[in-house]
């Protein structure tokens, strides 16, 4: 009968798997056994049933498909003889689990086993049912285990037990029946029962308030009784381990007192005694005895407070910290994390020790005290953990560089204590493990960054000479190409040297060389590539010395496979060829992105940052120049508008970094600013900021026109457009008032009911501008502005652009221009119609800012100046 | 508790698979694979403990066969590792210096074991002597 014993078949199936040589043999044998093992199973074959089932068990540890079995357990296990039930049991656990429906149909058989009068076959029953019953079955079952809860029998009652726990995880509900007999099984002797009932126990404490209550109320003392009995009890060899007795039961014990003296002072007081004779008896030289101590150092950290059990817990923690086995470290470490919250100090003490911890050789240790690391840095000593870290960066396994880079960037954003340090460290990190480094990471850099104007030239030197070095760290060379193409011009001239740098040559070529090394690196991937592109039509502006030579490089990407690369290529080659005149403008730098805003945008919500300005209602098509596709022009800057921290579609609010330039300052002459063209120059700076967001046809310029500069004022979208040749004379009626004295220079305009004077509203040695001035009927509020352009030299200019910037409170529409070619001397001009409408109405009066380019000679002039003379009452 | 018992060959045979947790016969053979790939290369001086998914893996080598419990993070890792060893005791005892082959050919005796050490996850009995008597009688009923 017995289908295990040598000579029988499953013997000799194994026999023969195991001799199979290659897999595909080994297939070969599984699958004639299979075959054998269903035609049995058609037969209904009883004899061979348990011998079958036992081979399929088998072949399904070894990872083939036996569900056809499974009926042949249920079959076993409704029949009469214990070998029998044994294997269908058995192979009811291995081949069935709780989510199969077939498991329905055992039910009935496992409630006749329940009461079965052979108490092995109760166990039998209580085993598989502690496995794998389902919900159902423990609702259907719970009242049978309940009751072996109190067999005479120990081996029954422990089974009963943990059976019990698996019912009342599987429906909680039930716990309240489990009480009593559990509270019972605590006053057991024999240690199998009771370890069972105290698991019992802990797992009914977690499911049912009420049974805390109860096993607080009454099991407290008798549990600590149990703990004492057990601590002191003298040497039994059948639990012995390491000269403890039963350590498992110690644990047990000492995790539901945990449980109970959690948030309750009476019981936390009741078990202290013990506590602190198992902390300072156990002897800590063996595995066991430091499974104890650990568990007791839980239970001492989790209950009310005891200041000197804490201190005799964190001394233990030291103890294992500086343990040579690696197991001790590493619970130690894991227990720590817990401490930190109850004692920050007596953690803080360890940090050296935690330190060495994180360059350990194992993953696990490193794992632990790298967490623990991150939660013991703060303001005081982020620099010298900081350093540390990146130090170990350097050497770190590669799988351990993803987590250890993420640490240390939040580290570091956490406590920045200064800009430059953070740019330091970010740069270190970024040129150490670039590759592992977040995209938000990175971008954060940019943003600070440009958030930092004093650090502009300090971090693109660095950035260079880390490129020198590092140039295979992907998100290091985004950064760094970005900031050449802002900042180029810093890093060639050494501008905004700090005390601390060595100063270095780089040529105008050099930057270049090092933007195209980048474009053309087998590792830069596409939005490296795309960036790099950017960046090189920056320093075509920037360095007009390498203008054709980047050129070049561009018009090599216009037959690149990737679209996106070939079409910015196309782009920029049209801009660099055919549009002078306005690249200056558009390859302006980026303005200081808005830490506040990008922080959360970060954080998900993304504010509308489309403003109030009217972006694309009043955009006019000119008819003088050839018309470039608008919407990639205005795209080509925006490969990642999710990625790369530029505000780009209408930065309108995003800017209001760049208003806070005094301008209170500057010098006013009779009415009328005006500045060379000068790079320098703030004026031009804040005239043309938002570069990503022009387009041929929308030319928004961002300019702030706030006179005092402790008002913050808001950035301003103008638009101009050059139209046809023709030249509209000037019909406006101009106004003039004659008591007023303020235009006194104005060309005075003999029409009948002027309300306001005309003025010379711009003048320089080329350029005359003047202004008419007229208002709606009905409409006080709305200037209609004609300005008429007179060129004063004797060249004609071309391509002549008109732009303008109010402050807020003013509204601002640009007609198209009569034309964009101004002839020589005076002879003809050109005359644009503005509306302005001012919110303000008599609170304040016209304030514009205004800036023309144009070209002479074929050379681009670009004029500025700021219009403060206009008429009062406007 | 415990949600998985391995033993694993170094070749990464299964030779006892308990789950005490439901999963699906693919996951479970994820699962083996990736323990196996866990503790195969580690070093005898490492920790006992990696961390596996969002549970934590306790193992234990004795010769070519690996020892792997799958337990919650929050449990007690020493007192799972003398777990670990206090079953190896007992199959060593049961089959008087237990090798690999014993394991294979009695497979089911192996599982008989175990379902008198650990039962649902939680640990049944912590006596070598008792569970070794109780294998007597369950012989007899053979």
């Amino acid at each position: 009968m017995n289908p295990f014993s040598s000579g029988t078949r499953l013997r000799d199936m194994i026999r023969a798997i195991r001799a199979c040589k290659t897999a595909a043999e080994e297939r070969g044998v599984v699958r004639k056994e299979c075959a054998a093992i269903r035609a049995a199973i058609n037969e209904n074959d009883n004899d061979y049933r348990h011998r079958n089932l036992a081979k399929l068990m088998f072949i399904h540890m070894l990872g083939y498909p036996t569900h056809f079995g499974q009926m042949e357990c249920l079959k076993l296990i409704a029949s009469a003889g214990f070998p029998e039930k044994r294997i269908g049991y058995l192979g009811l656990m291995l081949l069935l689990d709780e989510r199969q429906e077939v498991l329905m149909l055992v039910t009935n058989s496992l409630k006749q086993d329940l009461n079965h009068s052979n108490q092995y076959i109760v166990g039998l029953a209580l085993c598989a049912m502690g496995n794998i019953c389902s919900a159902e079955m423990a609702r259907d079952l719970a009242p049978e285990v309940e009751r072996l809860l109190q067999f005479r029998d120990p081996n029954i009652r422990k089974k009963a037990a943990l059976c019990s726990i698996r019912i009342i995880k599987k429906v909680p509900e039930l716990a309240e029946n489990f009480i009593n007999p559990a509270a019972a099984l605590l006053r057991e002797k024999h240690h199998g029962v009771l370890i069972t009932g105290v698991q019992l126990c802990t797992e009914l404490c977690k499911a049912s308030e009420e049974a805390l209550e109860y096993f607080r109320m009454k099991c407290t003392e008798g549990l600590v009784k149990t703990l004492k009995d057990l601590v002191n009890s003298p040497y039994a060899p059948e639990y012995d381990i390491a000269g403890i007795t039963d350590p498992f039961l110690h644990i047990r014990l000492l995790k539901l007192l945990r449980v109970l003296g959690q948030g309750d002072e009476d019981a936390s007081e009741c078990m202290n005694d013990i506590l602190a004779q198992v902390a300072t008896k156990t002897e800590s030289n063996k595995n066991a005895g430091n499974a104890i101590l650990y568990e007791c150092v839980a239970t001492i950290m989790s209950i009310e407070d005891n200041g000197g059990l804490r201190v005799l817990a964190i001394n233990i923690l030291g103890r294992f910290l500086s343990n040579r086995d690696n197991n001790i470290r590493y619970v130690a470490l894991n227990m720590l994390m817990r401490a930190i919250t109850v004692d920050a100090q007596a953690v803080q003490r360890h940090r050296a020790t935690i330190l060495e911890c994180v360059k350990d050789l194992d993953a696990s240790i490193r794992k632990r005290a790298l967490e623990l690391v991150y939660v013991l840095v703060n303001e005081s000593n982020v620099k010298p953990l900081t350093k540390e870290l990146i130090d170990y960066l350097e050497v770190s396994d590669q799988d351990f560089k993803g987590d250890l880079t993420a640490k240390i960037c939040s580290l570091v954003k956490k406590f920045s204590p200064e800009k430059i340090w953070y740019i330091d460290q970010m740069l270190k990190v970024l040129s150490e493990a670039g590759n592992f480094v977040k995209d938000e990471v990175w971008h954060a850099v940019i943003v600070v960054i440009t958030n930092s104007p004093d650090l502009h030239g300090y971090a693109v030197r660095a950035l260079y000479r880390a490129l020198q070095t590092s140039a295979d760290q992907e998100t290091l060379v985004r950064v760094a190409v970005w900031c050449i193409g802002e900042y180029g011009d810093m890093l060639v001239n050494n501008i905004g040297m700090l005390d601390v740098e060595d100063p270095i040559t780089v040529t105008e070529s050099d930057a270049v060389d090092i933007i195209e090394i980048a474009l053309k690196h087998h590792t830069s991937d596409l939005t490296t590539k795309a960036m790099a592109l950017i960046a090189l039509l920056k320093l075509s502006s920037r360095f007009p010395s390498c203008s054709e030579r980047i050129k070049e490089i561009v018009v090599q990407y216009k037959g690149s496979l990737v679209l996106e690369l070939q079409q910015r290529s196309i782009e920029l080659n049209s801009i660099i060829a055919k549009h002078q005149n306005i690249r200056s403008t558009l390859v302006e730098r980026m303005p200081t992105l808005d830490l506040l805003e990008w922080e959360e945008k970060q954080s998900g919500s993304i504010p509308n940052t489309t403003g109030s300005t009217p972006a694309h209602a009043s955009i006019n098509i000119p008819n003088g120049v050839a018309k470039p596709s608008s919407a990639p022009l205005v795209d080509l800057l925006d490969l990642n508008s999710d990625d790369v921290p530029a505000p780009s579609s209408s930065g309108g609010d995003s800017f209001h970094g760049l208003l806070d330039i005094d301008l209170s300052g500057a010098p006013k002459q009779s009415g009328v600013n005006h500045s060379p063209n000068n790079g320098t120059d703030a004026l031009m700076d804040l005239l043309s900021t938002a570069t990503p967001t022009q387009s041929r046809s929308a030319i928004s310029d961002l300019l702030n026109s706030g006179q005092d500069n402790k008002t913050p004022v808001s950035p301003l979208e103008v638009l101009s457009s050059p139209s046809s040749n023709s030249i509209q004379p000037t019909s406006s009626a101009g106004a003039i008032d004659l008591l007023d004295s303020f235009a006194t220079n104005s060309p005075i305009q003999e029409n009948n009911g002027p309300a306001y004077p005309s003025v010379v509203a711009f003048e320089s040695s080329n350029l005359r501008i003047g202004f008419n001035f007229s208002k709606l009927p009905g409409n006080p509020q709305t200037t209609i502005i004609k300005a008429t352009f007179t060129n004063l030299s004797p060249s004609v200019y071309t391509d002549f652009i008109f732009q303008a910037a109010v402050p807020k409170f003013l509204q601002l529409h640009l007609e198209p221009a009569s034309g964009n070619t101004l002839p020589a001397s005076g002879n003809e001009s050109i005359t644009q119609t503005l509306r302005v409408t001012n919110s303000q109405h008599g609170k304040k009066s016209l304030v514009m800012r205004i800036r023309i380019a144009y070209k002479m000679n074929n050379k681009d002039v670009l004029e500025e100046g700021q219009i403060n003379n206009f008429p009062q009452g406007l | 508790m415990i949600r998985f018992i391995l033993l694993q060959n170094r070749q990464g045979k299964t030779r006892l698979a308990k789950y005490y947790v439901p999963l699906e016969d693919s996951e479970k053979h994820k699962v083996e694979y990736e323990v196996h790939r866990l503790v195969v290369n580690r070093d005898p001086k490492f920790t006992n403990f990696v961390e596996f998914r969002t549970h934590k893996v306790i193992y234990r080598r004795y010769a070519g066969l690996f020892f792997s419990l799958c337990v919650d993070i929050t449990d007690n890792e020493l007192a799972y590792l003398e777990c670990i060893h206090l079953f190896v005791e007992i199959l060593d005892h049961f089959f008087s210096n237990v090798c690999e082959l014993d394991l294979v050919f009695n497979f089911h005796k192996v599982y008989l074991i175990l379902d008198e050490f650990i039962l649902a996850g939680e640990l049944q009995e912590t006596s070598k002597k008792a569970i070794i008597e109780r294998m007597g009688e369950l012989e007899k009923l053979e």
